[in-house]
């Protein structure tokens, strides 16, 4: 019976669905986590992400792709969103969103760009801005479900423009704080605090070579952020002699289906 | 398999055109790809029919329109899949999809 249930749910297509907003976190100037609650939700795995619609008085529908923040194994969904200041949906998931509301959206999407603690290690993510997200819910699911830590260890490489711009700043200290087998690297491309040791340009190969497992070691290596940084990043890394099969990237940009 | 690491940098030069959608993966098309097909399929591969190259099609390079996506080979750059969404119709060309490899589902047990 219950197996049936299983299949019956994956020969139907995604359903849209609603959520409603229970809580909100203001990561940075321009970056919220919207916390969701989202009856019968089906649970994730960590990359995968989901298509939210937002539907305008007129009947005008626009629909864009957001990440999943939070682990499977968290209670709540999270979606951490970006505010881009010609953006035609995510002002309104930023700014006007209101604990309480109601957002639409499917999912969770996505097969391709994931990570499960069965799939071992070691793990190398690196992310551009607001491309930490997904790569976030890879290190709280790999937090949260492993007892072997050691057996998958991890570096995190994160670029930023300034400090105050790098989303998750606690979290991520927090998680490097309890588990030795977790670095992490933040490179500040535009402006770096006083007494800043980390890095301070864009990433390139030289970081990478210095930053990332040899290729020996086989990696899981997955790069997300701005298409430059993701295209640049995986040329580096290829070039470095890492195994193409890899390198899984999320390119971000614009997503937007209109109707 | 990893889509954009071929050796077409040169290539996709002229894709940088200002105003040209951006380069995005497979991986985006999920949603819309769900509507058609019952599996996840940006698991499944498909086998370019210009150039024979086999990637996931979350690998693939996805160029998203105002009404759906276009998705190219990251080795050769032809289209491998178009997609598109009008008023009350799905519109999927897969003619540059040789073959589309997908694992098979589980057995419904009754």
């Amino acid at each position: 019976m219950s197996t049936r249930t299983s299949v019956a749910s994956h020969v139907t297509p995604i359903a849209w669905r609603l959520a409603t907003v229970s809580d909100v976190v203001q990561e940075t100037s321009s970056v919220r986590t919207l916390v969701l609650d989202v009856p019968g939700w089906p649970g994730h795995r960590a990359g995968q992400h989901v298509d939210v619609r937002v539907t305008a008085e007129d009947g005008y529908q626009a629909q864009r792709s957001y990440s999943i923040a939070s682990a499977p194994e968290d209670t709540r969904l999270e979606l951490t969103i970006e505010r881009l200041d010609d953006g035609e949906v995510s002002p309104y998931l930023t700014e006007v969103l209101r604990v309480g509301d109601r957002l639409e959206f499917r999912g969770p999407i996505g097969g391709y760009f994931v990570w499960e603690v069965t799939l071992g290690g070691p793990l190398l993510l690196v992310g551009g801005g607001s491309g930490m997200v997904p790569l976030m819910a890879i290190l709280r699911h790999r937090a949260a479900a492993s007892r072997a830590l050691h057996k998958m260890p991890a570096r995190l490489l994160y670029s930023s423009r300034r400090w105050e711009d790098v989303i998750y700043r606690d979290s991520l200290a927090r998680l490097a704080q309890d588990d030795k087998t977790l670095e992490i690297a933040f490179t500040l491309t535009r402006e770096q605090p006083d007494g800043w040791t980390g890095f301070r340009r864009r990433i390139d190969r030289m970081m990478l070579a210095e930053v990332a497992w040899p290729p020996s070691e086989r990696p899981h290596v997955f790069v997300c952020g701005p298409t430059p940084l993701v295209e640049s990043v995986a040329s580096a890394l290829v070039e470095l002699g890492h195994d193409p099969a890899h390198v899984k990237t999320e390119r971000f940009g614009p997503t937007g289906v209109s109707r | 398999m990893n889509g954009d690491l071929g050796k077409d940098g040169t290539q996709r030069a002229d894709d940088e055109r200002v105003g040209a959608p951006a380069r995005l993966d497979g991986n985006v098309a999920a949603g819309m790809l769900s509507e058609v097909f019952v599996h996840d399929f940006t698991s499944a591969r498909t086998t370019s029919a210009t150039c024979g190259a086999a990637r996931s099609v979350g690998a693939l390079l996805v160029y998203a329109h105002g009404m759906g996506m276009v998705m190219r080979c990251p080795s050769c750059n032809s289209v491998v899949m178009r997609i598109a969404q009008t008023p009350g119709r799905l519109l999927l060309d897969a003619t540059g999809a040789r073959l589309v490899t997908l694992a098979a589902a589980a057995p419904v047990v009754a």
